[in-house]
């Protein structure tokens, strides 16, 4: 079944030209972005290896295909600057600066993730750099990145008395276009001018359904925006230096206005859904036509092009990234199960939970773990 | 009769009950061509077509909410929610209008809704993928709460519960839906709402169970080498006191057994129940052996966090010898 959407995603009708040109970029700049994208993919590549090894459970969301997505975004913002996403969302935590053994630690359900492994694939949180997770409910992050952008306005302009100067970056994926909380969040945004960007990463698809199967307007999403008074643009999302241009732009112009804003970053992933998705849905034709739009690939062609790296360099750069990921996952192999005990702690305040008297001693007697307080 | 799993004795009741009545019909997330995250609808689009088994799109409110309103116009709806942690979305449709249309339009209108739900842990999914809410639904008057443990009565329940003219909620028990096959007849049966199954009788102890902990109190009973009365409730709401009354008024001794959270679970009702009806026969506290009250854990957990046969053969040993 072709996916008429799609087909006109590679079309170049969508926003091409920004401010930022690309021969403004510098060199060490593109090549941290190559590492970035390069170290998501095979973050994911070895996730996909270890869920079949069953060393990961639970269910597992590659990003492959999308890097220049979360690498162009993370690039155009400020560290200060919060970042909310749903549940494929290993490239923003890595984008973000999650150092890949915690991200891996927490794809294996070990202590050392960033989640202390008890939430797995869907939970990338990351307090030090601003990352907001990881949710597994399709939607309902998007009402958390209002809630976001509210907070640093009102802390910066009441609190601190002056001018609202961060952007909160909400990612959700198509499939969210058609959940209410989305909806809330942008009459809310909209109404209260709150400095915030809803990023449609806009695959094409929801599991197995194609956006214009679920979506209304599925061929021009940003009409989602113009209902509730925001910006909306379209980014051609393949494209790691055009996703910064044009989300450098936007940011830009959210923070100086503090007026939220919509985009349809089209973008494509080249795995199925989750692990288990034979992608019955879609012809092997539309994947190859998006694997020659290989985000990773066009920006190494533009590296050598432009002479900012050697093929060898290059190489050098691809042989890190292997050693790191390597590295991540023997760290993370090494890292403990978490105890049943962890099941109480961060439950609410009290380290064992407000539990007198119910089902705490018998959980206690089942693991042989004694309390140390 | 046909050797079947769980899931396939579902896919059987829709097709027999949508090939009866053309008022049934199916919506819910890729439950069309791809025939739903389990596949328990496989095959359903290709024979009945787009306009009875509808792909909807991602938004539980919107799934449960028309569901509502084709019910009340008098169609029989038969929606699915992928997984239990997507009823959020949807829960104030179902607990705000399926539950009290009825009173609130003194019978007037009426909602004969089904709504499949896979629930329960087992099968190394992720958080909000394995949660037990039987008892959140059954604590919400209005709606019926099912829940089969065997692909026998899975068909004859779901049968019911389609042709039922209140709404139900259907929790399907995920980690059983491929676990065993089971002889199924072809032909249509029901098996009636509110009725318990003895899976099988004895005189030392009574327990009480639903869903896939039924699976793991047989192999405890059968480990335990004594005479335990096993009842397997089925409906969650409205249950079958009459059967856990007579049970426990012969054994004396009861056990508990069920996923969800000790506290609040829908074992907290029974044990108040058999306090009321059966307190002169008791020789022994009533005990519960459920989750323990935190959150589902991430898969590494689960299987110490639900109730294995370990733990009810400790509790079976604690009150027989109590
Ligand atoms: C409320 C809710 N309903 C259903 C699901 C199951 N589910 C998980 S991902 C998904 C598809 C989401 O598609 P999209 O938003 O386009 O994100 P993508 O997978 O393309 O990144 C569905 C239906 C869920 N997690 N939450
Ligand atoms: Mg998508």
């Amino acid at each position: 079944m072709p996916n008429a959407t799609l087909a006109s995603n590679l079309a170049s009708h969508l926003v091409k030209s920004a401010s930022v040109t690309r021969t403004e970029i510098p060199g060490t700049t593109l090549l941290k972005w190559f590492y970035d994208m390069a170290l998501i993919r095979e973050f994911e590549v070895r996730c996909m290896q270890a869920y079949q090894d069953k060393k990961i459970g639970g269910f597992c969301h590659v990003y492959i295909g999308q890097e220049a997505v979360a690498v162009g975004c993370v690039a155009a913002l400020e560290h200060r600057d919060p970042i909310v996403t749903a549940y494929r969302d290993h490239g923003h935590a890595l984008a973000r600066g999650m150092h890949p053994k915690h991200c891996m630690a927490e794809m294996f359900g070990r202590i050392g993730g960033c989640a202390k492994g008890k939430g797995g694939s869907m939970h990338m949180f990351d307090k030090a750099n601003n990352l907001y997770g990881g949710h597994g409910i399709v939607g309902a992050q998007c009402p958390l990145g209002a809630g976001l952008a509210f907070a640093t306005k009102y802390e910066d302009e009441v609190i601190k008395g002056g001018k609202s100067d961060r952007v909160t970056m909400c990612f959700l994926g198509d499939g969210a276009l058609n959940q209410g909380a989305l909806h809330e969040a942008k009459n809310l945004a909209g109404l209260l001018d709150l400095p915030v960007i809803f990023v449609v990463e806009n695959n094409g698809y929801s599991m197995g359904t194609a956006i214009e199967r679920g979506t209304t307007m599925a061929h021009k999403i940003i009409t989602k925006a113009m209902g509730y008074g925001m910006e909306g643009i379209e980014v051609d999302g393949m494209d790691v230096l055009n996703v910064y241009a044009s989300m450098k732009d936007l940011c830009d112009r959210v923070r100086a206005t503090s007026r939220p804003a919509f985009v349809d970053m089209r973008t494509y992933r080249y795995k199925g859904h989750s692990m288990s998705d034979p992608r019955k849905y879609r012809g092997r034709e539309e994947e190859e036509q998006y694997e020659a739009e290989d985000p990773i690939g066009k920006l190494q062609k533009f590296i050598k092009d432009r002479k900012v790296a050697t093929a060898a360099e290059i190489e050098t750069i691809v042989d890190r990234v292997k050693v790191d990921v390597r590295d991540a996952v023997a760290w993370a192999d090494a890292s403990p199960a978490p105890g049943l005990e962890e099941l109480y702690h961060d439950v609410y305040v009290e380290k064992w939970g407000p539990y007198t008297g119910t089902s705490l001693p018998e959980m206690l007697r089942e693991s042989g773990v004694r309390s140390q307080e | 009769m046909a050797n079947l799993t769980l899931v396939q004795a579902i896919n059987l009741a829709l097709v027999q009950e949508m090939e009866k009545d053309d008022r049934v019909i199916i919506l819910g997330e890729d439950v069309g061509p791809n025939g739903g995250v389990f596949r328990v609808t496989e095959g359903l689009h290709k024979r009945f077509g787009s306009s009875r088994v509808v792909d909807s799109p991602l938004a539980e409110s919107g799934i449960i909410g028309t569901s509502i309103g084709l019910a009340m116009a008098g169609l029989r709806p038969v929606p699915e929610i992928q997984f239990e942690g997507f009823l959020g979305p949807a829960y104030d449709q179902i607990c705000s209008h399926a539950a009290r249309m009825r009173t609130r339009t003194r019978g007037a209108f009426t909602v004969p809704l089904t709504i499949r739900i896979p629930v329960g842990g087992g099968i190394h999914a992720p958080e909000l993928h394995s949660d037990s809410p039987e008892a959140i639904y059954a604590h919400t008057p209005g709606l019926k709460v099912v829940m089969p443990s065997s692909p026998y009565d899975a068909k004859g329940l779901l049968i019911s519960a389609i042709r039922d003219p209140d709404p139900v909620m259907f929790f399907e028990p995920k980690r059983i839906y491929r676990a065993f096959r089971e002889e199924v007849p072809e032909d249509e049966y029901t098996i009636p709402i509110g009725k318990a199954r003895t899976v099988c009788e004895g005189d030392d102890l009574t327990i009480v169970s639903w869903g896939a902990s039924v699976v793991q109190c047989m192999q405890a009973i059968e480990k335990s080498g004594k005479s335990i009365e096993l009842i397997d409730l089925r409906t969650i709401y409205p249950f079958d006191m009459d059967a856990i009354e007579a049970s426990v008024k012969k054994t004396g001794r009861c056990v508990i057994v069920h996923e969800a959270p000790k506290t609040c679970g829908f074992g907290a009702e029974i044990a108040a129940r058999i306090m009321e009806k059966c307190f002169l026969y008791l020789e022994a506290p009533v005990q519960r052996v459920a989750g323990f009250d935190t959150i589902m854990p991430y898969y590494k957990l689960e299987l110490e966090y639900m109730p294995d046969t370990a733990r009810i053969a400790r509790a079976i040993e604690d009150v027989g010898a109590y």
